[in-house]
């Protein structure tokens, strides 16, 4: 009755001391050069297979061609307790149109062809665990993927994970969340690699009109405990919010804004140029914050 | 609590949640500091006299237990075979077991600070005896429930209302007990400082099943200490359906540590063997097809799925039992061998409920109505000199409106 992998079972064992697998990867050396340009980096979420999974190739490069720093590409699945309705419909549709991990993972190998992009593979544990750990990781870091995050893989299960990803140079990101200890944050980003995705408020995924009021305080905390870049996530959508994370973050991620895009569009076309329009509109934002640092030349 | 029998010192699960490689925790970074909050209180409540105290007062006085354990006379001479007891768990306030669990969860919440509790409902038992607890306690309370489900108990719906909770119907997926799940966390996700996610089976992230099964293992205690008053020995079978499985597991555990005592756990066969037909995770040996070891809502089970990993529909005239995973105590059990898992059809249960009502009196809940229609099939085979007990987890009120489509 046990044919299926457990998530254990890895060739990597899971305790073994793996270093920080791509200090000079795309994702490190992208941070790196946003530092040195005192400028925010922009993180796009997009759901592969929505409307299709060749829509998803031309919307990734029109957005990384925009101004996209990373791109997540969404991983659809049957149930995202984590996201709001955006992104849940999204994955309906992605599903509807036959979308399977590896065809995403066939997306990043079209994407990295033409582009050096860093992605990451953004997905519930399930159709990872499915697949096995060890044939996702030799895929996906084969077809040109940078790192992985699995939403609902806590670091407390990631024993093994983490040193199957980092075997082949997948950077690992965790998320850490507001109610997050000071002792569970440190642990997180210990486990974490590329950087450090911080879930700006309890809540599911999708826009929100203000950002939390507790979010400097709480990103002052992380920041005390981990070297890592830091991007912020969820309720992220304009550029306002965008302007006021200068100041406060390495990174903002943008999804369901984008993905509403996408759902709105007539055509692949037309979601790749309200993408792009997007991106654009969002990473001026990153660049002229009102907030950014001083030292930051005008 | 009955502490005169207690027969197993119970090793799992152990510190990280694991019953063998089942179980753990696997949710959003978020709701790992709620979780771990709720085994710090569980531990300290279950060291608390006072908490049992209170805990045992409203179980006798509100809940009406003990339930009796009763000769089921008509149907042993009916069947011709093994002498049949019934544990009237459908006796219970509210109608079904899962009230233990909704007083015992319903008083960690006080002790927590919490003011609001959160619940999924697939048949509505679980969703009325939270609602029940909820206005014991002075808690407000919303419960998610699929729009199908709805549909095929509303009555429940409305005894939520009247006991003055939210109800809000789910839309996604299937309609059913799994995607009130996903929104039941959803909520709790967002509104995890005020908020007690009250969840209802052996099922969800670590420390749930084992709080659950905690709060039903008075119903085996129970059943231990009666059958051995009435027999002088124990049973040789246990019978009791599973959707999640929490009134099975509340039955099986007080006789894990007897060798002799045999226990079926019956799932939802459905209309048919293939996927989406049927919500049969264990039912293997019966041709079932689907069911590979996998993560949903929060634990490491056995779950019906495609081979790509995405969660499959289920199909059972019972919405208590249309869930595609099972709790991880029980997949467990069923790598050991310890416990055997079967199905039984759409069928099969409403014959047996049909059955029970006519020679016993007693109208089931589909769901139980599903270890009816095994105990039916099993007894008359078996020596009139065996014993089984069926866990009657509920009563069938709920379900008119779906059986008196077949009287």
């Amino acid at each position: 009755m046990s044919e299926a992998a457990t998530p254990e079972s890895s060739s990597a064992a899971g305790g073994r001391a793996s270093a920080v697998p791509t200090a000079t990867g795309r994702i490190a050396r992208r941070f790196r050069d946003l530092a040195a340009a005192g400028e925010l980096g922009l993180v796009a979420y997009i759901t592969a297979g929505d409307p299709s999974l060749d829509a998803t190739e031309k919307i990734v490069l029109a957005a990384a061609g925009a101004g996209a720093d990373i791109i997540e590409l969404g991983v659809p699945f049957s149930d995202p307790v984590a996201d709001g309705p955006t992104i849940q419909r999204a994955s309906d549709r992605a599903l509807r149109a036959g979308t399977t991990l590896a065809g995403v993972i066939d997306v990043v190998r079209r994407v990295r062809s033409r582009s050096q992009v860093p992605l990451i593979l953004f997905s519930y544990f399930n159709p990872i665990l499915q697949m096995g750990l060890d044939q996702f990781a030799d895929a996906a870091a084969a077809a040109g993927a940078d790192g992985v995050l699995a939403t609902d893989l806590t670091i407390e299960e990631a024993g093994g994970y983490r040193g199957v990803m980092h075997a082949r140079g997948l950077d690992t990101i965790f998320l850490a969340a507001p109610t997050s200890t000071d002792e569970r944050l440190a642990r997180i980003a210990e486990f974490s690699s590329g950087f450090l995705y911080l879930i700006s408020r309890t809540g599911v995924t999708g826009t929100r009109d203000a950002l939390p009021e507790d979010l400097p305080a709480l990103a002052r905390r992380v920041r005390r405990l981990t070297k890592l870049p830091l991007a912020v996530g969820f309720g992220i959508s304009s550029p306002s919010h965008v302007s006021v994370l200068g100041g406060i973050a390495d990174a903002a991620v943008v999804g369901s804004a984008l993905v509403a895009e996408i759902e709105k569009a007539a055509s692949a076309e037309d979601a790749a140029n309200n993408v792009a329009e997007r991106v654009r509109i969002l990473k001026r934002a990153a660049r002229e914050g009102v907030s950014r640092r001083s030292s930051e030349p005008a | 609590m009955s502490s005169t029998v207690v027969p197993v010192d119970s090793v799992v699960p152990d510190t990280r949640g694991r019953y063998g490689p089942y179980g753990g925790r696997y949710v959003p970074e978020t709701l790992m500091a709620p979780l771990e909050e709720l085994e710090r209180v569980y531990a300290d409540a279950s060291a608390d006299p006072a908490f049992h105290a209170q805990l045992d007062t409203l179980l006798h006085d509100f809940a009406g237990r003990p339930t009796p354990l009763q000769f089921a006379a008509r149907l042993t001479e009916h069947l011709g075979g093994a002498r049949i007891y019934i544990k009237r768990e459908d006796l219970l306030h509210t109608g079904a077991h899962k009230i233990n669990n909704c007083l015992g969860q319903g008083l960690l919440a006080v002790r927590m600070g919490k003011k609001r509790v959160i619940a999924e409902t697939g048949a509505g038992q679980h969703g009325v005896a939270t609602a029940t607890v909820a206005a014991l306690l002075g808690l407000s309370c919303t419960v998610y429930m699929g729009t199908e489900d709805m549909e095929r108990q509303r009555l429940n719906v409305n005894r939520m209302r009247l006991l003055g909770s939210e109800v809000i119907g789910v839309d996604s997926g299937s309609r059913t007990l799994k995607d009130a799940i996903n929104e039941a966390m959803r909520d709790w996700v967002t509104n995890v400082r005020t908020s007690h996610y009250l969840l209802g089976s052996v099922l969800g992230a670590h420390p749930y099943p084992q709080i659950v099964r905690d709060f039903h293992k008075i119903i085996g205690e129970e059943a231990r200490e009666q059958i051995l008053a009435r027999e002088k020995r124990l049973p040789d079978f246990l019978f009791a359906c599973v959707g999640g499985g929490s009134n099975a597991i509340g039955l099986f555990n007080a006789f894990l540590g007897d060798a002799t005592v045999k226990m079926v756990g019956v799932e939802a066969g459905g209309r048919g063997k293939s996927l989406g037909e049927h919500a049969a995770r264990l039912a293997t040996a019966r041709g079932f097809s689907g069911a590979r070891p996998g993560v949903l809502q929060g634990t490491y089970t056995y779950v019906l799925q495609t081979a790509d990993g995405q969660i499959a529909t289920t199909h059972s005239v019972s919405a208590g039992l249309d869930y595609p995973a099972i709790g991880p105590e029980h997949a467990w059990l069923a790598d050991l061998g310890r416990a055997e898992y079967t199905a039984v059809t759409n069928e099969e249960a409403i014959d047996a409920a049909k059955t029970l009502a006519r020679i016993e009196g007693i109208i089931p809940a589909l769901e139980s109505a599903h270890a009816v229609a095994e105990l039916i099939r099993r007894a008359p085979k078996m020596r009139k000199s065996e014993i089984v007990i069926l866990n009657l987890s509920g009563r069938g009120d709920k379900d008119m409106e779906t059986l008196s489509r077949y009287v």
